[in-house]
């Protein structure tokens, strides 16, 4: 598949969103809303559930299936306050020693008047910066689109997996295509350019794992996630808060360092 | 100067890298005047060199390059240069991309889009990291991201304040997922320095936005703003044609930031090496008569 086909499979119309994954992969899950400081991202969903028995903190970017889901949700772009709930509720995974579970699906942190006035890149450069040296294991799974800094602010964990028609990059295809050739005309060579495959990602170092969708089946897809999940969050709630931050950190400083 | 001269590119590598001086800043080409884009004021450069590049009319601040920062902003021979010879590759082979490398390096006489070192100022260790936005608008590639991270992780280990001249278009499109990890590695880098006690001070200059002010633009103890540096996260047009509509005079700009609470304080040319070295000095280890 080309890399503008898996693009199109990511934006897909009814293709599951991070509330599908939830409902299918955890048991007893409860929404807690709201960042504290000025009000509640439906952008972004929190909250905590159960994996296999074991507490854990779960957040998604969700775009919402319908139209009026869609609207409410801003089809997954997140304002300041989404990313500050995260934030507030992997403090909460870091006292109670929960691993936390991200999913990402979103076109970008959201480019508008309140977004910047209320500090976008401050929000996102915050959970950069405190994600990296969370004391328990984060994991964190694209279903989706991967768009830039928005979805990176969800994403500095010990492993990043990728569904395989998901994609991940700095900048929309479209974005690439507008600004750097002046040609609208040319996202599909943008697309091919930008190496935003879960297939390519993986190649270059920056996903541990692709998951294959099994032709869209979701059960299927959830039964491989929790197994894998249950397996990697065990194993890293072993390893010493300490020595897991440093390995997380170690994950991301040896990009480019060559 | 004779006008043709104006327009011939030089062909060839440059051999004097980081020895551009007033003269050579794109916005400031090598001609006897300049019109202030702000007042519309005609210039003499002289003028504006004496006056570290600040309309003396209105106080517009043209963009200065990397060495004139330097120049500006440490005690007199005291900046010595870390990492200077690292330049990117082609790391996912995007199109064009050496070409763009080549041409900014001849336009800029830098390596890559930001000039690191250790210096002194108002008479404080300290590490510095100037970005230049000759050096394809100051874009976080793997190089920037990893000259950056070396600086922090530097003065981790030597206990050292950094202080962080800010200019960027964000992360660098033709490394792809490369440029846009290097947010998180500055950031990791920026939090151990962080959490080891040292302070990290962050002079914002026209224009800081993208991947750089959503990481380590925004990360610092101490944020310093230019006056009508633009500073966000997304630009304005991407915004206006996001919300189709036009944006209101002076959104983003640093006296709107510091209205907003994003900002500490305005940092006029005037008085930022003064500004500068009384927070190191407030910050100094083992100083606390």
């Amino acid at each position: 598949m080309s890399a503008i086909d898996r693009l199109a499979a990511a934006r897909a119309k009814g293709r599951p969103t991070g509330m599908d994954y939830i409902d299918n992969l955890f048991e007893g899950f409860m929404e807690m809303h709201g960042d504290r400081r000025f009000g509640d991202d439906p952008a972004v969903v929190a909250g905590i559930a159960r994996l296999e028995g074991m507490p854990v903190t779960v957040i998604a970017l969700e775009k919402g299936h319908n139209t009026k889901e869609k609207v409410k949700r801003n089809f997954g772009s997140a304002h300041p306050e989404g990313y500050r709930k995260a934030l507030r509720q992997m403090h909460l995974a870091e006292k109670f020693g929960r691993p936390v579970i991200c999913f990402v699906d979103t076109a970008g942190a959201y480019c508008g008047i309140a977004a910047e006035e209320r500090g976008q890149g401050e929000a996102i450069a915050e959970n950069l910066m405190e994600m990296m040296t969370l004391r328990v294991p984060v994991v964190s799974i694209f279903i989706g689109e991967g768009g830039s800094g928005g979805a990176l602010a969800l994403a500095v964990a010990d492993e990043v997996w990728m569904l395989e028609n998901a994609v991940y990059s700095v900048i929309s295809p479209e974005g690439c295509a507008s600004i750097l050739w002046k040609d609208p005309g040319k996202v599909k060579e943008a697309a091919e350019c930008l190496k935003l495959t879960a297939e390519d990602l993986k190649t270059l170092g920056v996903v541990e794992r692709v998951v294959p969708e099994y032709d869209g089946d979701l059960q299927k897809i959830c039964g491989e996630l929790r197994a894998d999940l249950v397996e990697t969050l065990r194993k890293n709630r072993r390893v010493d808060p300490a020595e897991l931050a440093a390995r997380r950190y170690a994950r991301f400083r040896r990009i480019g360092a060559d | 100067m004779l006008r043709k001269d104006l327009f011939r590119r030089p062909k060839n590598e440059p051999e004097d890298y980081g020895r551009y001086t007033a003269k050579a800043h794109p916005d400031i080409p090598g001609e006897m005047c300049v019109l202030c884009p702000s007042c519309k004021e005609i210039l003499f450069t002289g003028v504006l060199e004496d006056n570290r590049y600040v309309c003396p009319k209105c106080g517009h601040h043209f963009r200065m390059n990397a060495r004139q920062r330097i120049d500006m902003i440490a005690d007199e021979g005291t900046f010595e240069e870390r990492d200077g010879a690292m330049h990117s590759k082609n790391r996912i082979g995007f199109p064009h991309y050496e070409e763009k490398l080549k041409q900014a390096r001849l336009s800029s006489r830098e390596r890559e889009g930001v000039v690191c070192g250790t210096a002194k100022i108002g008479g404080y260790d300290c590490a510095l990291f100037v970005m230049d936005s000759g050096f394809m608008m100051g874009s976080m590639g793997t190089v920037v991201g990893e000259k950056i991270t070396r600086l922090f992780e530097y003065a981790t280990q030597n206990s050292l304040p950094v202080v962080g001249f800010i200019v960027s278009g964000g992360a660098r499109m033709q490394e792809g997922i490369l440029s846009l990890m290097q947010m998180a590695k500055t950031s990791g880098a920026v939090k151990l320095h962080s959490d080891a006690g040292n302070l990290f001070v962050a002079v914002l200059t026209d224009p800081t936005t993208g991947g750089v002010t959503a990481s380590f633009g925004m990360e610092a103890d101490v944020i310093l703003a230019e006056p009508n540096a633009l500073i966000g996260f997304a630009g304005p047009r991407v915004i206006e044609q996001t919300i189709r509509q036009k944006l209101p005079a002076g959104f983003q700009r640093a006296e709107f930031l510091l209205e907003k609470g994003f900002v500490d304080s305005l940092s006029e040319r005037s008085g930022q090496k003064e500004q500068i070295t009384q927070l190191l000095s407030l910050h100094a280890k083992g100083d606390l008569t």
